[in-house]
């Protein structure tokens, strides 16, 4: 098995705390290192999942952070990919470390985000997809993940109560989280109470833009033996797949989808293609997980996710929520960190934030939110433009 | 500011979203692609204009009740008014393209499967422009 292992894991708790992305990648940095017991000069590698939200620096976030935490004369990276940032990052870590090129990386993402909807860079662009859809069609993020919630309800007859269901069952799980952003329960009614922002979802629904970082100290196995930890976590997939065409379903920032008159689509679906590359590295399946991490960007993706990751079959992922399956005490508990409807969107901290919790949930470490001997986790995260990600830890 | 999209015609009849066809494999693309036939499988480079079907049915629709960002344009002196998104397969092209709905469309109005059809219409207004855009619109019922 090709293996890394997780030696340290660290968050900044996430909110509005209107300060650089760089305190809050440091301070993350900072307790995954103490957490790992290395010392910063003895990372080799350092890679920085890159923010397009704070001007110049976060573009090369890999050098800004190996910066403010001191100059050592690591190799550093840095890693743009949007909500699949933190995944590129682990990825691009775990080549250099099974290809030899360094045996202890240190992997950052932080971010701080503007209030409101999420926008594109300034200027005239007509050749960028993403400046064109909010020019011709005010298309925010939630516009696109309405037309996929209400699609679902045309299709499986989903509710709007079921998309409430999952916005209270992550929020009790990220009342049970120190580093999540919103710590309290949410009842059902406090959901449709809240304002429609993009038909059906209400703002309840989708997820806030937020604050925050998150940092993994990943090595070889063989310096985590040598390190004294010798059972540690362990990465044993990145699935980091592009669609292939014709890519179907209509995805942020697109304005239409590949038309499909010259080759049929591909069976299984990009976002199902995702999860199945990750459980083909990891030889394992559905079956296998203790609990999953899914970017939870409304409520109703969440369920989504349940079906591509293979958790239930198709149109069956509102019926796996309301039997409690996916809720904290259930067969597979999902987003048991409170997910991002309790965290909120600091985009190349997520996905990292993701393997954090698969981190602590897999030692054993979680604390009242625990999934009791839980031994495989799964993430899945999904990027602008149609890339997706999934990681495997195991213990 | 996307030059070609779309028919440059008034006549609500004749109006049509404009795409490109790729001449050795048929692959259709919207927005057009001029350079590169995007089908992995094909070695095409010769793209021409074809115009999309008008009509098509109601894949997903939504609508937004809040102001979005620039570079939207909107007046934000004048209160917000909602608009209508919808989601639209085209059964020949075997795709689905997005677009706003016609001015007095809601969500009240529409469902999953209905027929639309592509009218011109207008994005915005300033001093002396008019940008103009596509929209969808449910098609009357033919008595």
């Amino acid at each position: 098995m090709n293996e890394v292992a997780v030696l340290g894991a660290g968050m900044h708790p996430w909110g509005k705390w209107g300060r650089s992305f760089i305190g809050y990648g440091t301070a993350a940095a900072g307790a995954a290192l103490a957490d790992a017991g290395i010392d910063w000069p003895d990372v080799r590698s350092v890679v920085g999942a890159g923010t397009l939200r704070c001007g110049y620096p976060g573009h090369v976030a890999g050098a800004a952070f190996a910066q403010a935490l001191g100059w050592q004369g690591a190799r550093v990276t840095s890693v743009y990919a949007a909500c699949a940032s933190g995944a590129q990052a682990i990825d691009t870590a775990r080549a250099q470390i099974l290809a030899g090129i360094a045996e202890v990386v240190l992997v950052v993402g932080a971010d701080s985000a503007p209030k409101g909807f999420f926008a594109p860079a300034g200027g005239d662009r007509p050749d960028d997809p993403d400046w064109l859809r909010f020019r011709l069609l005010g298309a925010t993020n939630p516009a696109y993940f309405a037309l996929y919630a209400r699609r679902r309800m045309a299709l499986h007859g989903d509710t709007t109560d079921d998309f409430a269901r999952v916005k209270v069952k992550n929020a009790a799980a990220g009342a049970l989280n120190p580093y999540a952003r919103y710590r309290t329960a949410v009842s059902a009614g406090q959901v449709a109470a809240s304002p429609v922002v993009a038909d059906p979802l209400r703002l309840l629904d989708v997820c806030a833009t937020s604050d925050g970082g998150a940092a993994l100290v990943l090595s070889s196995m063989e310096y985590a033996r040598r390190h004294g930890a010798g059972d540690p976590v362990r990465i044993r997939a990145v699935s980091t797949v592009t669609p292939v065409y014709p890519a179907s379903g209509p995805g942020l920032p697109d304005i239409a989808t590949d038309s499909a008159v010259a080759v049929d689509p591909p069976a299984p679906g990009f976002r199902e293609s995702i999860a199945r590359a990750a459980y083909e590295e990891a030889a394992l399946g559905p079956e296998d997980l203790s609990l999953a991490e899914v970017y939870d960007l409304s409520t109703a993706m969440e369920l989504q996710w349940y079906e591509d990751l293979g958790l239930c079959r198709p149109g069956e992922g509102a019926g796996l929520l309301r039997a409690g399956a996916t809720a904290l005490g259930g067969r597979i508990p999902v987003n048991t960190s409170g997910g991002l409807a309790s965290f909120g969107e600091a985009v190349p901290a997520q996905a990292i934030a993701q393997v954090c919790e698969l981190t602590w949930q897999l030692r054993g470490t979680a604390g009242a939110r625990q999934v009791p001997g839980a031994r495989a986790g799964m993430t899945a995260n999904q990027g602008l433009f149609g890339h997706g990600s999934a990681v495997v830890a195991v213990r | 500011m996307v030059a070609g999209w779309f028919t440059d015609t008034e006549d609500e009849e004749g109006f049509r979203l404009l795409g490109t066809r790729c001449g050795a494999c048929s692959a259709v693309f919207f927005p057009r692609e001029d350079s590169l036939c995007r089908n992995p499988a094909c070695a095409g480079d010769a793209l021409t204009e074809v115009p999309l079907s008008k009509r098509g049915r109601v894949w997903s629709y939504t609508d937004g009740r809040y102001r979005p960002p620039a570079p939207y344009v909107s007046d934000p002196e004048a209160p917000w008014e909602p608009y209508t998104l919808l989601a639209v397969e085209l059964e020949a092209e075997r795709m689905v393209v997005l677009g706003q709905a016609a001015p007095g469309v809601t969500v009240a109005d529409l469902s999953v499967g209905v027929e639309v059809e592509v009218v011109p219409g207008i994005l915005s207004e300033d001093t002396g422009t008019s940008w103009t855009t596509w929209h969808w619109r449910p098609v009357e019922e033919e008595r």
